[in-house]
């Protein structure tokens, strides 16, 4: 048991999914709660099922996949803000629309990826994730990533939690919606690109809304959600790293994917949450007036 | 591209455009663009499943597609709306993955199940499809008014006795119908467009909800016409096509809104 835990931290593909997995489950927790907040987890699912797009055409160009779904994830961003995600009846159309066509532009590339190159894989890795097979030169730009992203949210806390729970009181304070909302799509983009280089484009939700969805129904200030929602992140990034990796010898050599242990530790940590939430009388209702738009 | 291998694709395809036209008509005017992604992602892993054992992956498909309408309802009642849906669909997506991963033929496999393929229809297959399409016709027939009602006016259909939560069963269930039979040939990923593309571009054009049925019916059946022929042609993915002739439809459909009432305003001005 002790000599598999040493092979275990001193793997080399252990040490990358570590450490990006890491970067992804902090990243998430943060832009998470902001995403809920805000009631866009269709449009933060949205940019992470688009941002696939950017990671298939990194295979077809040849450049570093980070900067691939980054690309994609901002262009996607942009794309809604100019279709009107601002009127609320219309973001839920302009959503879609925008996915429908980003995911298009996905089976395109990774089509493109198939034939005219010879990454076989490149389907399953860019949308379900394969972190053992991260790339040791990738660690670096996402640590950059991951700066960036808490650099954003440091510098523009108050006022990001002040827009994201209020809009109007927001507004009256003389914060400019339009630039918040900007500048917080960036670093969701910037988010989502870790997630999806960890565990996979379409999967990237899991964390971005798992987590922080699970910490909203527990705590009752966005700061104490934020840090709930970053240890039940690491909880399930470092669980399911260390299942996948000890699978191997469970299924006699048939390892399971690690996106499926992160999805499904996710999954049932929300379960528990709101269970929790239940038993302690912490429901919807009951909630201070700072969660306003935690509708039942 | 009309030979007898490729004319099961145009009847199955014309079936499901039809009926997601009307299906999607809901979608559309439900706000309910989230679920009607999640669904067909929930399917996925039923194909996957049923790839693994053997057995007819329709059959599979409206199994898990039967647990995934099961699950949202459950996982929207104990809490927000989006943060559930969003967690059933990273859930069926996990499983697919990982069914998926068992599999030994692999990345072909994977792709036509997620982005579609068009000669995958057999004779076997469409007798069952066009069965589910005129059973999801039935049930609109059947509850055309009441859904109408419960979606443009939830208050007004409380009053009259329709209960929102039978509504919402309904309609998940007909959405479920549709995507089972429509994943196999257009995809996982964009069975989603067909639905929302054509209906959100004939909203934008009128407020009649007869015309918006006829018009999203025309685009949806145009939208998978053209997609098939250009994939044919061209030997690119289909969802590719459905994804970016949805889209163009609904950036067409507006941009004409937006000229009418300019020159609109302009004449009373």
């Amino acid at each position: 048991m002790l000599l598999e835990n040493s092979g275990f931290f001193s793997s080399e593909p252990v040490q990358t999914a570590l450490i990006v997995g890491t970067c992804a489950a902090l990243v998430s927790a943060v832009i998470g709660v902001f995403t809920i907040l805000r009631g866009n987890a269709f449009a933060g699912h949205a940019l992470a099922d688009v941002s696939s797009a950017g990671g298939a055409a990194s295979f077809l160009l040849g450049i570093n996949p980070l900067l691939g779904f980054l690309g994609m994830a901002w262009i996607a961003a942009f794309g809604m803000e100019f279709l009107g995600v601002r009127k609320v009846r219309e973001r839920d159309l302009a959503t879609g629309i925008v996915l429908g066509a980003g995911l298009g532009l996905s089976a395109l590339f990774l089509y493109l990826d198939v034939t005219t190159t010879s990454t076989t894989g490149a389907a399953v890795s860019v949308m379900f994730g394969s972190m053992f097979a991260i790339p040791q030169s990738l660690i670096g730009p996402a640590l950059v990533a991951s700066a960036g992203v808490f650099l954003l949210v440091g510098l523009l806390y108050r006022p990001m939690m002040l827009t994201a729970v209020d809009p109007d009181l927001a507004a009256a304070r003389g914060i400019s919606l339009r630039w918040i909302g900007l500048l917080q799509l960036l670093a969701l983009g910037l988010a989502v690109a870790v997630c999806a280089l960890a565990i996979g484009a379409v999967l990237a939700t899991a964390l971005l809304i798992g987590p922080a969805g699970a910490a909203i129904r527990l705590s009752r200030r966005p700061a104490q959600a934020i840090f709930w929602a970053m240890a039940i992140g690491l909880t399930a990034v470092w669980g399911s790293i260390w299942m996948a990796y000890e699978s191997y010898y469970w299924f006699s050599g048939n390892a399971w994917p690690v996106s499926f242990f992160v999805v499904t530790l996710v999954f049932l940590f929300y379960l528990t949450a709101v269970l929790v939430a239940k038993v302690m009388g912490l429901s919807a209702r009951q909630k201070p007036v700072i969660w306003p738009h935690c509708e039942a | 591209m009309f030979s007898s291998f490729m004319i099961n694709t145009w009847i199955a395809s014309t079936a499901i455009a039809f009926v997601a036209a009307f299906v999607g008509f809901f979608v559309v005017t439900r706000r309910s663009a989230f679920a009607a992604h999640a669904l067909p992602l929930g399917a996925f892993p039923g194909a996957a499943a049923a790839n693994l054992m053997g057995i007819n992956p329709l059959i599979g498909m409206l199994i898990f597609v039967g647990m995934g309408v099961f699950l949202l309802r459950q996982l929207v009642r104990m809490g927000r709306r989006d943060v559930g849906t969003g967690l059933v669909l990273v859930l069926f997506l996990g499983v697919g993955a990982l069914l998926l991963s068992m599999t030994s033929e692999y990345a072909p496999a994977v792709f036509s199940l997620l982005f579609g393929e068009v000669l995958g229809v057999s004779d076997a297959d469409l007798w069952p499809i066009l069965g589910i399409c005129v059973l999801v016709v039935v049930g609109i027939a059947l509850y055309f008014r009441p859904l109408l009602l419960d979606s443009t006016f939830p208050d007004l259909a409380a009053l009259q006795g329709i209960r929102a939560a039978r509504m919402d069963l309904v309609f998940l269930t007909l959405l479920a119908l549709v995507t089972a039979t429509a994943l196999p040939v257009v995809g996982a990923f964009l069975v989603f467009t067909l639905l929302v593309g054509p209906p959100a571009a004939a909203q934008a054009l009128s407020g009649n909800p007869m015309r918006v049925l006829v018009l999203s019916v025309m685009f949806a059946e145009g939208c998978i016409w053209s997609a098939i022929a250009l994939s044919y042609w061209t030997n690119w993915p289909i969802g590719f096509f459905v994804g970016t002739i949805g889209a163009g439809l609904f950036m067409g459909a507006r941009s004409y809104r937006h000229w009418n009432q300019r020159q609109r305003n302009f004449l009373v001005v």
